[in-house]
C-alpha cells in the first residue's frame, strides 16, 4: 500500500474528529446523548462479570475460608509427607522450569535454520504439546515399568543391563516425571521463543557483525538482551503453571512410591478427597501462597507494562 | 591422500576447509535432528506400539510388537469389551464439553473485549485486571473449593460444571488475544457505522465479529484443546458413568488391577487424534494467536 499525502491527511483528520467526539462524550457524561452507550457496555459485560463472580470470586473466597484454620496447618506441618512434598515442589520449580525454558531457548535457535529438514522437524517436534496430556503421561508410566517398560527393554536389548524399576525409587521416579514434564512443555516455549527470535530484525545482526559480534557473541550480545524480558515473563508464567501442575505427577508416578513424589497440587487433592479432609488439602495448596503471590504481582506488573508498549 | 597436494594451493585449501566445515555442520545438524526426533517420538511410539499388541503379548517385553494388529483399535471402536463398552458415549461427552466451552468462551470473550477495546467505560481497567488475575491463578489450586461450589449451584455431576470451569479459565486468555487483535481494526469503522445510526449491538454483530474471525479461530481452538486436556475437574465433578469422559475412563483404567493395556492405549491414541488434526489444520492461526501475547513483551 502506498499512502499518498492525501490519504495521510484524511486519516489524520478522521483521527482528530474521533478524538473530538471522544472529548464530547466525556463532557456529556452519562446523562448526555451517549448515555445509552454505558448501558450497552454494562450489558455486554454481564456474561463475563457473572462468570467472574460465580466461578472465580466465590471459589477463591470459599477456598480461603476452608484454609483459614490454624489447626489444619499444624496438622499439615506435622506430616512427614508434607516436607517431602515441599522439597519435590521446589525441585520441580528450580530444575524443571529452568531446564525446559533454557532448552527451549537453545532449540529455538536451532529451529531458526531455514532448510527443509529443520522446518519439517519442527512440525513433528510440536507434537507433544498438541497431543492431550493424559494419554502421553500414561505412556510414560508404561515406559518406566521395570519389567515390561520400553526403557528397560531397550537397555536390555542394547547393553544387556537389567534396568531398575524406575517408579519404585523416589529420586528416579521424581526425575522421570521431570523428564515427562519437560518433554510435554518444552515445545510450547520453543515456539514462543522462536517467534521472539523472528521478531528481531536481521539488520541488527548485520550491524552487530560489523562491530565484531560473531559466533556465540551474536547470542550473548544481541539475541539474549533482546529476549531477556520475554524470557523473564515466560519463566514467571511457567513457574506459576508448574506450581499448579497436577497431571504429570498424578499419571507418571501417582505420588508413589510411598507418597514420596507428591507435589503440592497433587497432595492437596489427595488430602482433600482421598483422606477426605478438605481443610487439610486447602491448607496444603495455600501453603504455596507465600511463593505464588509475589510471583503473580511481578508477573502482572510485567504483563501490564508490556501491554502498554503494544 | 590428495589432501597434501591440494594443501599447497592456499585458495583450494580454504575451499576444501569450507567443504569440510560444511560437512561437519551438516553431520551435526543431522545428529541433532535425529536426537530431537527420537526424544519427541519415543513416548508416542510407545502409545502406538502397545495399542498394536495382541491381548496376550502385552507383557512380553518386546520393543517392537511381534505381531502388530489393529484388533485393539477395532475392539475399542466397536465397544466389544466391557472396559470400553461406553467408549462412544464418553467420546460424545468429551466433544460436548469441548465444543460448548469453545462457543461460550468465544461469545463471552468477544463481548468483553468489545467493551474494553471499543467503548469508553470508566471501570474497564477493573475488568481487565480481573481477567489478568484469573489468568495467573493455577487451575488446580481451586479444585477443592470448586467441588463444593458446584454442589451449591446444583451443578455437580453435570457436564455444565466442567464446561463452566473451562470457560472460567479460558476467557482471560481469550480477552487478551481479542483485545490485541482488535486493536488492529480501525476504530473509524465503528464511528462510521455509528453515524449511520447503528447501535453498539449492531456494530458488534456486523463490524466487529466478522473482522475478528482469525483471532476467533485461534481462541476457539485453544478453548477446545484446553477442555480436551482436562482431567482433574472431570474426575472430581463427574461421578456417574453416564457423564464420564474419555480422560476419566483412562484414569480408571490406570488405577485398576487388571487393565487391558492395549485397549487403553488404543483409546488413548484415538482420543489424541482430534487435537492433532485440529492443530495441524489451524497451525498458522494458532501460532499467530499464541505468540501475539508473548513476543512484544
Amino acid at each position: 500500500m502506498d499512502a499518498t499525502p492525501l490519504d495521510t491527511a484524511t486519516a489524520a483528520l478522521a483521527r482528530g474528529r474521533a478524538r473530538l467526539r471522544g472529548v464530547g462524550r466525556w463532557r456529556f457524561g452519562r446523562g448526555g446523548p451517549h448515555g445509552s452507550d454505558t448501558g450497552w457496555a454494562l450489558a455486554f459485560l454481564i456474561p463475563y462479570a457473572a462468570v467472574f463472580v460465580l466461578f472465580v470470586v466465590y471459589p477463591v473466597l470459599y477456598g480461603l475460608w476452608l484454609g483459614h484454620a490454624p489447626s489444619s496447618y499444624r496438622q499439615l506441618f506435622a506430616d512427614p509427607v508434607y516436607l517431602k512434598t515441599v522439597v519435590n515442589t521446589l525441585i520441580y520449580l528450580a530444575i524443571g522450569v529452568n531446564l525446559h525454558l533454557f532448552g527451549a531457548l537453545m532449540l529455538s535457535g536451532f529451529f531458526m535454520r531455514k532448510n527443509w529438514r529443520v522446518r519439517s522437524l519442527l512440525l513433528v517436534y510440536i507434537l507433544p504439546w498438541a497431543v492431550p496430556a493424559i494419554p502421553t503421561f500414561i505412556a510414560f508410566h508404561w515406559m518406566l515399568n521395570g519389567e515390561w517398560g520400553l526403557i528397560n527393554n531397550v537397555l536390555y536389548d542394547v547393553a544387556n543391563i537389567n534396568g531398575p524399576s524406575w517408579l519404585n525409587y523416589r529420586w528416579l521416579a521424581l526425575g522421570s516425571s521431570l523428564v515427562a514434564y519437560i518433554w510435554k512443555w518444552m515445545p510450547f516455549w520453543t515456539v514462543i521463543f522462536l517467534a521472539g527470535r523472528m521478531a528481531i530484525p536481521q539488520e541488527l545482526y548485520e550491524s552487530a557483525a560489523i562491530d565484531g559480534a560473531v559466533g556465540y557473541k551474536r547470542f550473548t550480545l544481541v539475541t539474549f538482551p533482546l529476549l531477556a524480558n520475554l524470557y523473564l515473563i515466560c519463566t514467571l508464567l511457567s513457574t506459576i503453571w508448574t506450581l499448579g501442575d497436577f497431571n504429570t505427577i498424578y499419571f507418571v508416578t501417582g505420588g508413589g512410591p510411598a507418597l514420596s513424589t507428591h507435589v503440592l497440587a497433587t497432595l492437596g487433592i489427595r488430602d482433600a478427597f482421598e483422606v477426605d479432609n478438605p481443610q487439610l488439602g486447602m491448607a496444603a495448596v495455600m501453603s504455596a501462597l507465600p511463593l505464588l503471590i509475589p510471583l503473580v504481582i511481578v508477573l502482572m506488573r510485567k504483563l501490564a507494562k508490556s501491554q502498554v508498549q503494544l | 591422500m590428495s589432501a597434501t597436494t591440494a594443501g599447497r594451493l592456499p585458495r583450494r585449501r580454504s575451499r576444501r576447509r569450507r567443504t569440510w566445515r560444511r560437512a561437519i555442520g551438516l553431520a551435526a545438524e543431522t545428529i541433532a535432528c535425529l536426537l530431537i526426533l527420537v526424544w519427541t517420538l519415543t513416548p508416542l511410539y510407545t502409545m502406538v506400539s502397545v495399542a498394536l499388541e495382541q491381548n496376550d503379548s502385552i507383557f512380553s517385553g518386546d520393543v517392537w510388537p511381534a505381531h502388530p494388529t489393529l484388533a485393539g483399535f477395532w475392539t475399542v471402536l466397536t465397544e466389544n469389551y466391557w472396559y470400553v463398552a461406553r467408549f462412544w458415549h464418553e467420546m460424545g461427552n468429551s466433544l460436548i464439553i469441548g465444543l460448548v466451552t469453545a462457543v461460550l468462551t468465544l461469545a463471552i470473550g468477544t463481548l468483553t473485549s468489545f467493551v474494553l477495546g471499543r467503548m469508553k467505560l470508566r471501570f474497564s481497567w477493573l475488568v481487565s485486571n480481573a481477567a489478568l488475575m484469573t489468568y495467573v491463578i493455577p487451575m488446580s489450586f481451586l479444585a477443592i473449593p470448586f467441588y463444593r461450589v458446584m454442589q451449591n449451584y446444583g451443578l455437580s455431576n453435570t457436564l455444565w460444571a466442567v464446561i463452566f470451569v473451562e470457560v472460567t479459565f479460558a476467557t482471560p486468555y481469550a480477552i487478551f488475544i481479542f483485545q490485541q487483535y482488535g486493536a488492529s481494526i480501525p476504530i473509524e469503522l465503528d464511528e462510521a457505522a455509528r453515524i449511520d445510526g447503528a447501535s453498539p449491538w449492531a456494530i458488534y454483530r456486523r463490524v466487529y465479529l466478522p473482522l475478528m474471525k482469525p483471532a476467533m479461530v485461534a481462541v476457539g481452538t485453544y478453548a477446545l484443546l484446553l477442555a480436551w486436556n482436562e482431567y482433574l475437574y472431570m474426575f472430581l465433578l463427574l461421578s456417574s458413568p453416564d457423564k464420564m469422559t474419555v480422560p476419566v475412563a483412562l484414569g480408571q483404567f490406570l488405577n485398576s488391577d487388571e487393565a487391558p493395556w492395549n485397549l487403553m492405549m488404543a483409546t488413548a491414541v484415538i482420543y489424541a487424534l482430534p487435537p492433532i488434526v485440529i492443530y495441524y489444520a489451524f497451525r498458522k492461526h494458532m501460532s499467530a494467536g499464541l505468540t501475539m501475547g508473548g513476543v512484544k513483551g
